[in-house]
């Protein structure tokens, strides 16, 4: 699948809260297909202070809109200058990078596990794996009931099981303290969140031998294996995070 | 048309953007952006002897206007090249020329030797400028003696021409630059980056696992093209300006300072069309300017008026 780059003209730009927004990006011609798990290398220009492209997952795609969409968390300056882009602005951008989710086997039972912005890749992962015949479960945990996002898309793919730190919604605690974990129910788990919360869930499906995948997000210079600054220690050495991943499979993580 | 191309020795490149190790993989990276064997020419990534794991993550952080790293050559040494990469790259119609490092001098010499035998690299660029390795890299590049003697080693066994990379982090690049030029180099690149660190205030530590890094980006341009013309006033072989060269007006800069040939570095990570979008720009520059060779504006700024 080539890579390719070009700007794209933004038709949405909508705010969840004060600390999320999804930009809805539209395909010059066809949109080329893109796999769950890929990222896009989106250049900020217009913020003096961000020099290197920003990676964001592929939060969703509607290739009859032929469109895309970015979930984006404010946490720096370059993500601040992207909240403020309308729609109609348009934005420069490298995609698809990046492996992808692998399906799990037939009639294996698949639970999605995602934590703050790393929910971003699993409701376009979600939608795939329903497309290809499975039935995930969904397990999302925030800080409080005031910063859940994105709810209502993914009561659409399965059954949704909150956490949150404070306990004001769902399970209080963190996803990998919620008694659907250690259910066994699953045999393969999808994760994408804090690395503490991805290196958890690592361990308690290695524990149980439950086949897990992660989708990182290492700190990256190109995005297109160039660099080699976003590596990651695997069993099979040093691997970039852009090329090699960015979902690895916990056995393969010397973590 | 305009006349783009220069020579080292005998060896002509069609144009004078060429690409920096460590910032262009081994082509193959930008295949799908770019039409590679457009370029001048393309110094792939550093390799050594042996594999190389680099240094530990975190290994890059952003600054003003450019990037720190420390990446400490990885790569999965010469024998691996030869093997899986050199086939590839021998079919782009471009000179590939290997960027070699070493931990001795008689690393050096094997690398120069190995590359000897493959007929599709003209020429070998001598990295004694690396700043993230412990054992070699820099600490050659940093010491006029060190400099001359693995300059001269190499060039003892080197059938291929000959860049040798200079480091900034010293008082007197013009001393190293002729040092290597009487030690027999064919041309001389510059320059690697500059030794830099950054703290991660809120972790409160060193943003990079190595402490120091090698700064990159149009920060250090100024500093380059500094260097580019104090060397290229001293000495007679061809010289290759690198530094935050981000667009064609950067590289016309360095052009005109003296330097024959420029290299796109950190540039290819933020566009991964920039060095072509370079070679189109100096076109339409000495066009612009109603120059039919390249060749008249190197070191323009030096010229009586």
């Amino acid at each position: 699948m080539a890579k390719r780059i070009e700007s794209l003209q933004i038709i949405e730009n909508k705010h969840l809260n004060n600390d999320f927004f999804i930009i809805e990006l539209k395909g010059n011609g066809q949109i080329p297909e893109m796999k769950p798990g890929q990222f896009v290398q989106v250049k900020v220009d217009g913020s003096p202070g961000t020099f290197l492209r920003r990676p964001f997952s592929i939060h969703d795609v509607n290739y009859d809109r032929n469109t895309y969409k970015l979930l984006v968390q404010i946490v720096g300056k370059g993500t601040e200058t992207l909240s403020k882009l309308k729609k109609g602005d348009s934005l420069n951008t490298i995609y698809p990078l990046g492996n992808s989710f692998s399906l799990p086997g037939k009639g294996q039972r698949p639970l999605l596990v995602g934590g703050g912005c790393g929910i971003a890749p699993l409701l376009f992962l979600g939608k795939y794996l329903k497309k290809n015949g499975y039935d995930p479960d969904i397990l999302l945990g925030f800080r409080s009931r005031d910063r859940i996002i994105e709810y209502n898309e993914y009561i659409e793919l399965g059954e949704v099981f909150l956490t949150t730190e404070d306990g004001s919604r769902g399970e209080k605690g963190l996803v990998t303290e919620h008694p659907l974990l250690s259910s066994s129910r699953y045999d393969m788990i999808y994760c994408c969140g804090p690395d503490p919360m991805m290196k958890a869930v690592a361990k308690f499906s290695i524990e149980h031998k439950i086949n897990c995948e992660v989708s990182l997000e290492n700190l990256m210079g190109c995005g297109i294996g160039a660099c080699l600054c976003c590596i990651v220690e695997t069993v099979k050495g040093n691997l970039c995070t852009c090329t090699d991943g960015p979902v690895f499979n916990t056995n393969d993580l010397k973590w | 048309m305009v006349k783009l191309d220069f020579n080292i020795g005998d060896l002509n490149f069609k144009n004078p953007v060429l690409t920096a190790s460590g910032t262009f993989g081994y082509g193959s990276e930008f295949d799908d952006f770019l039409d590679v064997s457009r370029l001048g020419g393309i110094i792939v990534k550093g390799t050594t002897l042996e594999p190389r794991e680099g240094n530990a993550y975190p290994r890059m952080a952003e600054t003003p206007s450019g990037m720190l790293n420390s990446v400490g050559l990885q790569n999965k040494g010469i024998d691996y090249f030869e093997r899986n990469i050199y086939p590839k790259l021998s079919q782009y119609k471009t000179n590939v020329i290997v960027n070699i490092n070493g931990s001795s001098i008689d690393d050096y010499v094997a690398l120069a030797e190995r590359i000897n035998d493959l007929d599709h690299i003209p020429a070998i660029e001598l990295n004694i400028s690396c700043p993230n390795v412990k054992m070699g890299g820099m600490v050659f590049g940093t010491n006029p003696a060190s400099t001359r003697e693995v300059t001269k080693a190499v060039r003892a066994v080197c059938l291929k021409k000959l860049i040798v990379k200079l480091s900034p982090n010293v008082t007197n690049i013009v001393e190293f630059a002729n040092i290597v030029q009487e030690e027999g180099a064919d041309a001389i690149s510059l320059i690697n980056t500059l030794l830099g660190i950054a703290v991660d205030i809120h972790k409160m530590k060193p943003s990079l696992s190595t402490v120091t890094g090698g700064l990159s980006g149009p920060a250090i341009k100024p500093v380059a093209l500094r260097m580019v013309w104090q060397v290229a006033r001293a000495v007679k072989i061809p010289v290759i300006g690198i530094g935050g060269i981000m667009n064609a007006e950067d590289a016309i800069e360095f052009l005109l300072a003296g330097a024959s040939a420029i290299q796109v570095g950190t540039a290819s990570f933020i566009d991964p069309q920039t060095s072509v979008k370079i070679l189109e720009g100096i076109e339409s520059y000495l066009v612009n300017k109603g120059f039919n060779d390249i060749e008249d504006i190197i070191g323009f700024i030096n010229k009586p008026c």
